[in-house]
C-alpha cells in the first residue's frame, strides 16, 4: 500500500525530524537577526549569516488558509479523503504548510487556532508534525 | 537600456491543443511549430541566430543544443527559460534583450508538450516521495529533492490544485468572494472559446450552473474551473526593429516588461497585495508608459479562475479586493467592455504544457496584429499578456503596441 510520500531529508534538515520524533517541533533560529528560517536553509535568508542553530517553537499557530481535497493530490491520500490541507502562520512567524486532524473538516476556518501535535508515517520511524485545533479555544 | 520598440513579434503558430499525443515526440512537435512560424513571419531558417526553449521531458540537459540541431539551427544566443506557466512570456522579453543587446538580431522561442496516455498508478510505483508538479513545464518524476518535496507533499501539498484553492480560500477570507464570481470567468472565457476554432471545447457552451454543479476538486475549486492539461505547441519569432519591414504580418511591438520571482512553496509566498504579480505587472506598464486602463486586451494566465481574478486586481485592472464585483459589472467577452482571455483562456482553450502560458501572448499579439477572427476586438492599440508560474510564484508581464 502506498503511504504519504516520505520526506527526502537531509544532513541539514535531520535535527528537525529527530525532534519530530520526540513529538517537538524545532526551528532554526539565526544567531545574528533572530529570524526563524523555515524550511531549513544553509544560511540565513534575511541577514545571510550562517550561525543558524536549532530551538523548540511554542507549537502554537492559527490556520492561514485551508482547502478541504475531495480528490487525491496524491494516490497516497486516496483512503484520507476529505484531506484538511492548510497553510498554518506559527506564533514565531514562520508559515508552514501542514494538515488539519482530529476535527470534523467542516469546522476548520481561516483564522482558527491550532497546535501542533504527531502523527507517525506508515511504514518508517519517521513523525510528522501536523495541527489540530487548539484545547484552549475549543 | 529600455527594451521599448527594440523588437516585435513578426510571426507565430500554434498547435492546437489535443487530450493526448500518441506518437510524436516533443522535439517533432517543437520543429514543427518553428517551421509554421517562420512561414507565418515569412522569413527564412537561415535568419534565425537566437533560440530559447524551455525543460523539456526526456532531455534532461543541453536542450537548445538539441532543438537546435533538430531543427536545423545554428544560433549566437540560445537559451532554457524555466519559469513554469511565466515562460512563455519570459522568453519574449529575453529575446529582445539579446536582440538589443546585440547577441541576436531574430529569435524563435518556442514552448510545446507532447502528452502520453499513461495509468494514474504509474505516478508512485515505489511509494517513494512524490514528484512536485508544479504545473505546465514540470520535468518527469525523478527523485525530488526540493523543500517541497520534504516540506510540502507529505501533507497532499502536491500538484497545483490545492495550492490554487488555499489562494482562493485565503482571497475569500481576506476580500471576500463567491463562487458564482469566478464562474462567471469561465462562462466569459468559454463564450470567447466558442468563437476559436482552435480551443479544445471551442463547440461546448459553458453555463453558471455548469460551473457550480461540476465535482469539487478542493474546496472551494470545482472541475469547470480548472485548467485541463493537453498536448500542443506553440512558437512566436521576435526580430530587431531594423528587420521588421521584412516580415509578412503586422509586428506586435513589445513595449515593456516586467518579471518576479517570489518564492517556490506558497507557504513561503508573499502576502495578497504584496505578491509579485503586480511586481512584474508595473513594471511592465512603467517600462511601457502606459496604464491598465489603456489596454484594449487583457490576455492573462487562467490556470485557475481565481489566478484570473487575483491578476485583474494585482495588476491594476480593478481596485483591491474588487475582483468579484469586477467581472460581474463586466462582459469579459471579445464584444464586451473589457475584453478578457479572447482565446478563450487555457481553461477553454486547453493547457499544453508551458505552451498554454504562451497562447495568453498568441493571443495578444494577433490581437494586436488583428488576425483574431471571428473574435477580433476592435482597434487592439495595446495589450496586455500576464504569464504565472508555480503557485504564484513566478510572474511575467508584457504590454504589446500596434505601434512602436
Amino acid at each position: 500500500m502506498s503511504v504519504r510520500p516520505i520526506p527526502p531529508t537531509s544532513a541539514l534538515t535531520q535535527p528537525y525530524w529527530d525532534a519530530a520524533r520526540r513529538d517537538q517541533l524545532t526551528l532554526q533560529l539565526c544567531g545574528q537577526c533572530g529570524h526563524r528560517p523555515f524550511p531549513p536553509r544553509a544560511t540565513c535568508p534575511s541577514c545571510g549569516a550562517s550561525s543558524l542553530s536549532w530551538s523548540p517553537v511554542s507549537g502554537r499557530a492559527t490556520v492561514y488558509s485551508y482547502t478541504i481535497a475531495h480528490r487525491p493530490p496524491h494516490p497516497a491520500f486516496a483512503a484520507q479523503l476529505p484531506l484538511v490541507v492548510a497553510i498554518v502562520e506559527l506564533e514565531e512567524g514562520p508559515r508552514m504548510v501542514t494538515n488539519i486532524v482530529g476535527c470534523d473538516p467542516a469546522e476548520v476556518e481561516v483564522g482558527m487556532a491550532v497546535e501542533v501535535t504527531s502523527e507517525p508515517i506508515d511504514d518508517t520511524d519517521m513523525v510528522l508534525p501536523v495541527f489540530t485545533p487548539s484545547h484552549e479555544t475549543g | 537600456m529600455s527594451l521599448r520598440g527594440v523588437a516585435a513579434v513578426i510571426g507565430l503558430a500554434e498547435r492546437e491543443p489535443q487530450r493526448y499525443t500518441e506518437d510524436e515526440t516533443n522535439l517533432d512537435l517543437l520543429s514543427g511549430v518553428a517551421v509554421d512560424a517562420l512561414a507565418d513571419a515569412g522569413i527564412d531558417r537561415s535568419e534565425v541566430d537566437g533560440l530559447l526553449v524551455h525543460p523539456i521531458g526526456g532531455l534532461p540537459s543541453f536542450v537548445p543544443a538539441t532543438v537546435a540541431e533538430f531543427i536545423g539551427l545554428r544560433p549566437r544566443f540560445a537559451e532554457l527559460v524555466d519559469l513554469g506557466g511565466a515562460t512563455g512570456a519570459g522568453m519574449v522579453w529575453r529575446a529582445a534583450a539579446a536582440i538589443g543587446a546585440g547577441m541576436c538580431t531574430t529569435c524563435l522561442c518556442l514552448t510545446g508538450t507532447r502528452r502520453r496516455r499513461r495509468p494514474a498508478s504509474s505516478v508512485t510505483s515505489e511509494g517513494g516521495p512524490a514528484p512536485i508538479a508544479r504545473g505546465p513545464g514540470s520535468k518527469p518524476p525523478t527523485r525530488d529533492r526540493s523543500p517541497q518535496a520534504e516540506f510540502d507533499a507529505p501533507y497532499g501539498m502536491v500538484g497545483a490544485n490545492v495550492g490554487y484553492a488555499l489562494l482562493a480560500n485565503r482571497y475569500a477570507y481576506e476580500y471576500g468572494l463567491t463562487d458564482a464570481q469566478r464562474a462567471k470567468v469561465a462562462v466569459d472565457q468559454r463564450r470567447n472559446a466558442n468563437a476559436n476554432p482552435a480551443a479544445f471545447f471551442h463547440d461546448q457552451p459553458l453555463t453558471i450552473d455548469d460551473v457550480l454543479g461540476s465535482d469539487v476538486i478542493c474546496e472551494p475549486l470545482r472541475m469547470l474551473e480548472i485548467v485541463m492539461p493537453a498536448a500542443g505547441a506553440a512558437a512566436l519569432v521576435v526580430t530587431a526593429a531594423d528587420r521588421v519591414a521584412d516580415a509578412a504580418q503586422r509586428p506586435a511591438w513589445l513595449l515593456g516588461a516586467g518579471e518576479s520571482v517570489t518564492h517556490s512553496s506558497l507557504a513561503q509566498a508573499p502576502g495578497l497585495g504584496e505578491t509579485g504579480v503586480g511586481i512584474a505587472a508595473r513594471a511592465a506598464f512603467s517600462a511601457a508608459g502606459v496604464y491598465p486602463e489603456d489596454i484594449g486586451l487583457a490576455s492573462l494566465y487562467d490556470c485557475y479562475t481565481i489566478m484570473v481574478m487575483l491578476t485583474l486586481e494585482e495588476a491594476g485592472f480593478c481596485k483591491r479586493g474588487e475582483a468579484g464585483a469586477f467581472v460581474e459589472s463586466h462582459d469579459l467577452t471579445f464584444s464586451g467592455d473589457f475584453p478578457l482571455n479572447t482565446h478563450g483562456g487555457q481553461l477553454s482553450f486547453g493547457q499544453p504544457g508551458v505552451a498554454g502560458g504562451m497562447s495568453h501572448v498568441t493571443e495578444a499579439v494577433r490581437q494586436i496584429q488583428g488576425r483574431g477572427g471571428d473574435r477580433q476586438v476592435a482597434d487592439v492599440e495595446l495589450a496586455y499578456a500576464h504569464g504565472n508560474g508555480g503557485i504564484i510564484a513566478e510572474q511575467v508581464g508584457l504590454v504589446f503596441g500596434a505601434d512602436r
